[in-house]
């Protein structure tokens, strides 16, 4: 663990992206958009209210916005922040001096994935004073927020996990890059898509039904379980998620299936970029 | 001590190394010749773990580069041709890194990094970052950097390109500096006639062969047993240019007029070059001097690599 902590790698990205002016900006924008948005939620909702004031279910609605709109910016920034990571010292011409060292592999692609991850952390954490607007207006419990926190970070990681395996695989930033976006829009904007023609499709069998039972088609099921944009609202509104169940007809509740599937794309990712990082001296 | 035996590489149908074999025994500062593309730069990356060969294997201080990559790494330092730098990085703090990458302790590194500054003569640059410094600068750092932690062996790739004159005088005494502290060396260099007076010897590697390998002498006597042959006359040029160019032995006959000297290959040996001499004065040629030119290490090479031009 000592070790892990003092890792040059982890360090040397420490330091190189905290020096950086642009980290600093790009926390500053993040923080202001957000704010931005609150204080502008709140403005119109207490200028349309009828009563003036600001009603904990209109603060519920808010953290919920609050929460997806974030969950998307993160989809947004984590395939910038890793799908360089390897790529980039490839080009800077820094890899193979690092490659000769006595570092290991795993290490090197750890602390690469950690440190760019690193900086989202703290743009969500950065962000939690003005989550704490919510409790301002009550609708919400800590755990919720700390639920939320917590599944921000996996899905970091997973996705962040995807970018690290692009940038090892891929040796131009670039490629690398639009690679991991696409795959990320997929995740997030292709398998919503899929998600909705398959309950359009399910709806379909289901209202179609004579017999007592109605048939199941379980493909939205597996189109949902690796969209974190529907495994988050599923979270703050059950009926999505129920929804689901009784058309695929497959009872495992969506986030299970989500931390199940994510870690496994992670641990694959982690483990074929540590494989690839360096050649197979063994065969040529 | 290096050994590369049968060290093969393909790029599909293009074949950068092949079937190369050459041993340097430790403490030894072995030049590695050759125009751009002829499989310097394969067999560095190959001793680095950089690369895997296609055939073949290589062994550094008795580790397989194949099987024992990790034993390799912490034997070696290496300078590839090219290289970047951390921009938000100071000299000071490139070193820590990598010191740290080879898990040397802090207390350690504090003691160690300023003697290697010293060294490359980087002190007063210690707190600069890396990406302002001058190329040289960067070349000398990064070889602070390759020996950070006290390899045996060190892999140059062209440290010296790019270089002005006076850097390049500057990494010249580094290494003989290292030459001294009883380093493995194995160096590339365009710059022939540095290698020569740093190395203890050379190998001329052509289209992935290696065409010739030994001290600069021998490499001399690898040449098919040519000499080239300087004649300072003192009469007249034509009788002397119509006897040396009637003798069988003699090819490539030069006279320059400026010196008065007329300049030839010859491929007889020590007696036949006895005679050779004695005839001339026989036949009456006033002859001032009669010697063996020195060749030095771009004559070998151009000759090797049927003069192809250095790039």
């Amino acid at each position: 663990m000592k070790h892990f902590v003092i890792n040059p790698v982890l360090n040397k990205e420490f330091k190189l992206r905290f020096r950086s002016f642009k980290s600093f900006l790009g926390l500053l924008f993040y923080l202001l958009a957000l704010a931005i948005l609150i204080i502008g939620f709140v403005f119109i909702e207490s200028l349309t209210s009828s009563q003036g004031f600001f009603k904990p279910e209109q603060s519920r609605m808010m953290f919920m916005m609050l929460s997806i709109l974030q969950l998307i910016l993160i989809l947004f920034i984590t395939p910038g922040l890793t799908a360089g990571v390897i790529s980039s010292e490839r080009e800077r011409q820094t890899l193979n001096i690092m490659l000769t060292t006595a570092q290991s592999s795993a290490s090197i692609v750890l602390s690469k994935l950690i440190s760019s991850i690193s900086y989202l952390m703290l743009l969500i954490i950065a962000s939690l004073p003005l989550y704490s607007f919510v409790f301002l207006y009550g609708g919400i419990s800590p755990i919720q927020v700390l639920t939320t926190v917590v599944y921000y970070s996996f899905t970091i990681l997973a996705f962040g996990s995807l970018g690290v395996l692009f940038s090892t695989l891929i040796r131009k930033t670039i490629v690398s890059m639009v690679t991991t976006y696409a795959v990320t829009l997929f995740l997030v904007g292709g398998t919503a898509f899929l998600t909705l023609i398959s309950l359009q499709f399910g709806q379909g069998y289901y209202h179609m039904s004579s017999s007592g039972t109605p048939p199941t088609t379980p493909y939205a099921y597996f189109m949902a379980m690796l969209n974190p944009v529907i495994v988050l609202a599923g979270s703050f509104e059950p009926e999505i998620h129920d929804e689901i169940h009784r058309i695929t007809g497959i009872k495992t509740p969506l986030w299970v299936s989500y931390v199940i599937s994510y870690t496994i794309i992670f641990v694959g990712a982690i483990l074929l970029s540590i494989k690839k990082l360096r050649p197979n001296m063994k065969k040529g | 001590m290096i050994e590369i035996i049968d060290l093969t590489k393909r790029y599909g149908k293009f074949t950068a190394l092949d079937s190369l074999n050459l041993k340097i025994e430790k403490g030894t500062v072995f030049g590695f010749v050759g125009q751009n593309g002829a499989g310097k730069s394969t067999t560095f990356s190959i001793l680095s773990t950089l690369l895997a060969p296609t055939a073949g294997t290589a062994f550094v201080n008795g580790y397989n580069v194949q099987k024992e990559a990790k034993m390799v790494r912490r034997q070696i330092g290496y300078m590839p041709d090219f290289f970047g730098v951390y921009d938000q990085l100071k000299a000071n703090e490139y070193l820590h890194f990598y010191g740290a990458s080879y898990g040397i302790p802090l207390s350690e590194r504090e003691k160690l990094i300023p003697q290697l500054l010293d060294l490359v003569n980087l002190t007063h640059k210690r707190d600069a970052y890396v990406d302002l410094l001058s190329r040289g600068m960067k070349q000398r750092l990064c070889l602070a950097r390759s020996l950070i932690h006290d390899p045996e062996v060190l892999i140059l790739d062209e440290p010296a390109s790019g270089l002005d004159p006076r850097a390049r005088i500057e990494m010249r005494e580094i290494l003989k500096e290292l030459k001294e502290m009883g380093k493995t060396i194995l160096i590339s260099s365009h710059i022939l006639p540095e290698l020569a007076e740093m190395c203890d010897r050379i190998g001329i590697i052509d289209q992935g062969k290696l065409v010739a390998e030994g001290g600069v002498a021998e490499i001399q006597a690898q040449l098919k047993g040519e000499k080239v042959i300087t004649v300072m006359l003192a009469g007249h040029a034509e009788n002397a240019i119509a006897f040396f160019e009637d003798e069988p032995l003699v090819a490539r006959l030069q006279y320059q007029p400026e010196s008065h000297t007329i300049e030839f290959t010859f491929k007889g040996t020590d007696q036949e070059q006895v005679e050779l001499l004695r005839s001339a004065i026989k036949y009456g040629l006033a002859i001032r001097s009669f010697a063996e030119a020195q060749v030095d290490l771009e004559d070998i090479f151009m000759e090797i690599t049927k003069g192809v031009e250095l790039s």
